[in-house]
Order: structure tokens, then C-alpha cells, then sequence
């Protein structure tokens, strides 16, 4: 682990975003902000959601840690592991198949030398095959983050994986934790 | 005839003041202004629509359900949920002309006494949550959205809220539970959500395009809406278009229009890509029937078939399909029917919640075997466990997931046993996994000239 261990805290700029987060729900239904809430967590505290951080949303949210960890659980998106720093997720549903999703996956491996599932030995990538997108329409495509590249090839991959390495960014679903969700 | 990208061309519609000038927010004005929510709620039902997200549940129906009289609050709840495989109609409207989403949630609201709703996103849109939550700014900015909009009595906060990677929260009662801040659990029906719902108050949950629609029949009049469209198919629907076409895309077609003329036509998919011939369509996204080209392009009885509700079910299950989300996946003649439907379970699998045994264990049986049927270890019975399965699966579970698991494994073995039985017979043939592309399959029959 190259990077720095962070103090499980949010921001009192993103606490102020949670809190108002909390509010578009009535009296005692806070809950409700759970799923916003491990997003931003997820983003701000590098890309995954260990237990300490799952139980640090439980606290704010005065609810139970396991009432957190079964949602973390159940939603994929939610990293319940350390993922690399740029999380690569392939469609490969039918109507990205139908479109050569399966070259796309296929380039990945040689060009990241990972088979899917795993991560590249400097910790950059991980490479992921995941369930339709809703953009079959331009496909083959994958989700970085929050972008979505589509229409496909492997040139495009190429120059992808070179944008990525050389911006050197965590990818996460959000642009910035300080946005509203 | 174009009703919910009627302006999808100009230049910055995704703005409050350029939807606004090109007539956008009329339908808010009308409603609050100059109708009773009950008369808004007649209109829809004179409409005829139907919901757009898959079941073609007449809209003005469930919301003449919603329960009026409990002292409870009310709620609207959109279902951005979008994950249906071959179905990406949602997103194309919210990104590109979000406020027609926005007007709609607004005037839907009113006429079902809403005074807070909200808009379940899933949570791989997050830039589509961006857009929306822009939008609604700008909406409120300019007093359509808050305390006593327009001068009215009536108010109305909106909200945005993201899912997290999960499926089966596009079923209504799961979202409500996602929404709750809970596990995408569907509940078991009774009480529907009209009666208990967010909150376990009255609650309406429709589509995208459905509550998008509204704003058209509030402005020209149910009546008017429903002469578009052909019988108790109404209106415009949004297809999802994708798959070996020339041109995928999101279209927007008058119900009715002749499914060979959308295949082929310029003006939709601009016919089958690389020269070759149509081998079969999903015509409603991945949980409908597959049918062969044959079939889809005519019914049984030979009447062209027409992209409407009845004539797509025309023949029920054993020649017909579903319109359902309208997300129309087109396959070639090089694509392998056994290897597309192994995706689809795959899918299914990974989706299940896992609350019912049939549908938890079933996917898993049908992807596993098909996993082997396609790579070239199945056996001839596999056919029959197949479908065996899925008829075990079907109807025995608490939500429709485990139904649209079954129907496209029923249904491609029903059209396709062939193509199974060729993978089973020939499985060297099958090793390669572009096995079809190479070279197109062609039943026994076609190739001794029958
Ligand atoms: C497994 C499953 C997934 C569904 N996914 C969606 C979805 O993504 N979007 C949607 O609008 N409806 C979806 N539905 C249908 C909803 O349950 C519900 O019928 C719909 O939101 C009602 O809106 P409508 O009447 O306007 O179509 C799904 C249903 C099931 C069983
Ligand atoms: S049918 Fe499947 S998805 Fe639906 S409730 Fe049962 S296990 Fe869950
Ligand atoms: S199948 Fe890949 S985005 Fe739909």
C-alpha cells in the first residue's frame, strides 16, 4: 500500500453535502441517503469500502454497521475490496457482444498482461467484465469511472489505457466528491 | 408526429431557456393553472398510455389506483432504473433533453397530489444524475419547482437519487426498497405500492418515457394523443434500436409502424449491417421471446407484423413476442442463438436477488449448462433440462425476474433446437468462439435442400 492511510473523516465540506443529502428525506427515514452516501464514501476514501468506513456511514446514518455491509454487499458497484486506480468495466452482455465486446476484453488482457478480475502489478488497473450499461446502442463500450466510451475498437483501447496511465487519476463514479448526487 | 424528441435537434434543448422558448413547461402552466389534478388524471386515462417501461400497464389506471384518502403523504417515484439489456432509450432522453423529464415529474406530481417525488437513477448514469440535477435547478430558478409554484397553492420538491449497480431495482417494489436504503428486495404483492408504497405510503411508480409523455397529453388533450398510434397502442414509443444494424440509435416511432420498415427503412436501423440477412430479433429487450426473422417480420397468419403491444404478442408465446421496454436487438445471419442466450442467463444469474429458490438455483442451472452446451461439452438432453428448467422457473417466483429468465430460454430452444443440437453434435465446430461469424449456420434441412 504505497498511499497514505487517510483518517476515516469526512470533509466538513462533504459533511455539509451529506447532510443536506439527509434532508431530502422525511423524519427518521435517513436511511434513505445510504446508497448517495457510500458513493461519496467510496470516492473519497479510494475507491473501495472497507469495514471501517462502512461502519463510519452507519454512525453518521445511526443505524446498525450490518444494515450497511448488507447493501454494500448486495450493489455491485460498491468495491468491497482494493481495486486498482483506474477500474475498467466491460459490457459483455448480448448487444455488446454482438459488437466484438469479446476483442475488446481480449485486448485488455494481452495489452494489461491480467486476465479479468485482476489487477496490473503497479496497482493502475483493474480490469472487470460487467452486465449491460444502457448504451448497447454504441457498443461495444465500457465504464471508466464516471465516463462511458463507446463505439469501440482496439486502436481506441490503446489510446485509452495511455490517457489513463499518463493522467495517473483515481477513476471514480463521481467527477468530484463535491458535487450533489 | 414526434412527441418526445420533437426537438431533439436544436441547439442547446438541454438548457431551461431554450426548452422553454420551444414551448417546454406549457403543460405546468395548463395543469396548475387551469385544471383540477383529478381532470389531469382523466386526460392521461383518455390517452390511453400505456407504461413505457415494460409491463404496457395503462398509466391513467394505476394512478386512478393510487390511494387517495389515506392521511399519508403521496409520492411519485421515476423509474430511471434502465438496465434491461438492450435498452438505453431513458438515458438518451434524460441526457439530451432532460427537462422534458423534469416538466413531466412536475405536472404528474400535481395530478397525483405529490409534494415531494423522486427520480431513482441507476447509479452507472452518474453523469445523467448530473444533468438532472442541473436541470432541476434551472427548473426551480425559475419558480417551477418549490413553495407555491407559478403562484399556486401547490408545491413540490424533486429529488435525485442514484441506485448502485443492481438490476432487479428497476422492479417497482425493489426500487422502493433501494429507495428505502435497503437491499433491492422485491416485496411480495399485495399491498401494491398504490396503496403502500415509499415509506409504506400511496405511491405511484412509472417509467421515463411514461411521465415524460404526460406533458404531450396535458398540452394537445387525451383525446388528440390517443388518435396517434394504432387500437389500445396509443401514442409514441422510444425503441431502442442495436445489434447487427447499420444504424443503432434511440427512435422515436408512431406505434404501428410495420417492423420491416423500422429494420430496414433509412429513416430507423437502415437495414442489416455488412450486406448480410436478418437471422432473428429480441424485440422488447432481453426478458422477450426471440423470435426468427420469419416470424418477427409477419405473424403466423402471415399479416405483417407492426411495433404495437397487440400485434408483436400476436400468436402468444408460441410464435408471438412482447413489445415490452421496446429495446430491439437484431441479430445477423453469423450469430450464434446458443452463445447470445448463454449472456442473457448470465445475466440473470448475476441479477437474481436470490430471495426466491427458483429463480436463485434456475439461473444458475440454465447458465451453467448452457455455459457447456456452447463450448462444446453438452449433452443432447441438456435441451430438454433446459426447458424443463424454465418452465419450473416461470410463475413460481415473487417477482417477474425469474419469468424473464425463463421466456428467452424457452423460447430460443423453441425457434433455434436446431442450432442447439448442431452445438451438442458438433462440438469441434463450436470450439472456436466466433464459431457462427465464420461461417453462418444453416439447419440440416436447409443444407440437404429441403
Ligand atoms: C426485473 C425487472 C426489472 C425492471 N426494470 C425496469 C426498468 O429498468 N425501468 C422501468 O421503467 N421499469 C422496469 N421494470 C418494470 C417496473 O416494475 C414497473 O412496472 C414500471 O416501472 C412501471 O412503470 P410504467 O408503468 O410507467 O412502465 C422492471 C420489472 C422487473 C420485473
Ligand atoms: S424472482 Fe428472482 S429476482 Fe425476483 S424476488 Fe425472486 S429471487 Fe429475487
Ligand atoms: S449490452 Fe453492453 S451496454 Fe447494453
Amino acid at each position: 500500500m504505497s498511499e497514505q492511510i487517510k483518517p476515516i473523516q469526512f470533509s466538513a465540506e462533504t459533511m455539509d453535502l451529506v447532510q443536506r443529502i439527509i434532508k431530502r428525506y422525511p423524519e427518521g427515514r435517513q436511511k434513505s441517503a445510504l446508497l448517495p452516501i457510500l458513493h461519496i464514501a467510496q470516492a473519497e476514501f479510494d475507491g473501495w469500502l472497507s469495514t471501517p468506513v462502512m461502519d463510519y456511514v452507519a454512525s453518521i446514518l445511526s443505524i446498525k454497521p450490518i444494515e450497511v455491509y448488507e447493501v454494500a454487499s448486495f450493489y455491485t458497484m460498491f468495491n468491497l475490496e482494493p481495486v486498482g486506480k483506474c477500474l475498467i468495466e466491460v459490457c459483455q452482455t448480448g448487444p455488446c457482444w454482438l459488437r466484438g465486446a469479446d476483442d475488446i476484453v481480449e485486448h485488455f488482457e494481452k495489452k494489461l498482461n491480467i486476465k479479468v478480475g485482476e489487477t496490473t502489478a503497479d496497482g493502475m488497473f483493474t480490469l472487470k467484465t460487467v452486465e449491460c450499461l444502457g448504451s448497447c446502442g454504441t457498443a461495444p463500450m465500457l465504464q471508466c469511472g464516471s465516463d462511458y466510451y463507446e463505439n469501440l475498437t482496439t486502436e481506441k483501447v490503446d489510446t485509452l489505457i495511455e490517457k489513463l496511465r499518463s493522467s495517473n487519476q483515481r477513476s471514480t463514479y463521481m467527477k468530484s466528491n463535491m458535487q450533489e448526487i | 408526429m414526434a412527441r418526445l424528441l420533437e426537438h431533439i435537434n436544436v441547439p442547446g434543448i438541454n438548457t431551461f431557456d431554450v426548452y422553454r422558448k420551444h414551448g417546454g413547461y406549457k403543460s405546468v402552466e395548463k395543469a396548475l393553472k387551469t385544471m383540477t389534478p383529478d381532470e389531469v388524471t382523466e386526460e392521461v386515462k383518455k390517452s390511453g398510455l400505456r407504461g413505457r417501461g415494460g409491463a404496457g400497464f395503462p398509466a391513467g389506471m394505476k394512478w386512478s389506483f393510487l390511494d387517495r384518502k389515506s392521511d399519508k403523504p403521496r409520492y411519485l417515484v421515476c423509474n430511471a432504473d434502465e438496465s434491461e439489456p438492450g435498452t438505453f432509450k431513458d438515458r438518451y432522453l434524460m441526457e439530451k433533453i432532460p427537462h422534458v423529464l423534469i416538466e413531466g415529474m412536475i405536472t404528474s406530481s400535481y395530478a397525483l397530489g405529490a409534494k415531494t417525488s423522486y427520480i431513482y437513477v441507476r447509479g452507472e448514469y452518474m453523469y445523467i444524475i448530473r444533468i438532472l440535477e442541473k436541470a432541476i435547478e434551472e427548473a426551480r430558478a425559475n419558480g417551477f419547482l418549490g413553495k407555491n409554484i407559478l403562484g399556486t397553492d401547490y408545491s413540490l420538491e424533486l429529488y435525485v437519487q442514484p441506485g448502485g449497480g443492481a438490476y432487479i431495482c428497476g422492479e417497482e417494489t425493489a426500487l422502493l426498497e433501494s429507495l428505502e436504503g435497503k437491499r433491492g428486495n422485491p416485496r411480495l404483492k399485495p399491498p401494491f405500492p398504490a396503496v403502500a408504497g415509499l415509506y409504506a405510503s400511496p405511491t405511484v411508480v412509472n417509467n421515463v418515457e411514461t411521465i415524460s409523455a404526460v406533458c404531450s397529453i396535458v398540452n394537445e388533450s387525451g383525446d388528440e394523443y390517443a388518435k396517434i398510434g394504432v387500437g389500445k397502442s396509443t401514442g409514441t414509443k422510444l425503441i431502442s434500436a442495436s445489434g447487427h444494424i447499420n444504424k443503432p440509435g434511440v427512435y422515436e416511432i408512431e406505434l404501428g409502424l410495420p417492423v420491416e420498415e423500422f429494420i430496414y427503412s433509412d429513416q430507423y436501423c437502415g437495414g442489416i449491417w455488412k450486406g448480410r440477412k436478418l437471422k432473428a430479433v429480441v424485440a422488447g429487450g432481453s426478458s422477450v421471446p426471440i423470435l426468427p426473422a420469419e416470424l418477427i417480420l409477419k405473424t403466423a397468419k402471415g399479416e405483417p407484423r407492426l411495433m404495437s403491444y397487440e400485434s408483436l404478442s400476436d400468436g402468444g408465446f408460441a410464435t408471438g413476442t412482447m413489445l415490452g421496454s421496446g429495446g430491439f436487438i437484431v441479430m445477423d445471419e453469423t450469430a450464434c442463438i446458443v452463445r447470445n442466450l448463454w449472456t442473457f442467463t448470465r445475466f440473470y444469474h448475476h441479477e437474481s436477488c436470490g430471495q426466491c429458490s427458483p429463480c436463485r438455483e434456475g439461473t444458475g442451472w440454465m447458465e451453467k449448462v448452457l455455459h457447456r452446451i456452447e463450448h462444446g461439452h453438452g449433452h443432447m438432453e441438456d435441451i430438454d433440462l433446459l426447458v424443463d428448467v424454465a418452465k419450473k422457473i416461470e410463475g413460481n417466483t415473487i417477482c417477474p425476474l425469474g419469468d424473464a429468465a425463463a421466456w428467452p430460454v424457452a423460447s430460443a430452444i423453441r425457434h433455434f433446437r436446431e442450432e442447439f443440437e448442431y452445438h451438442v453434435k458438433y462440438p469441434e465446430k463450436v470450439k472456436n468462439p466466433k464459431h457462427f461469424e465464420l461461417e453462418p449456420f444453416r439447419s440440416e434441412k436447409v443444407l440437404a435442400g429441403v
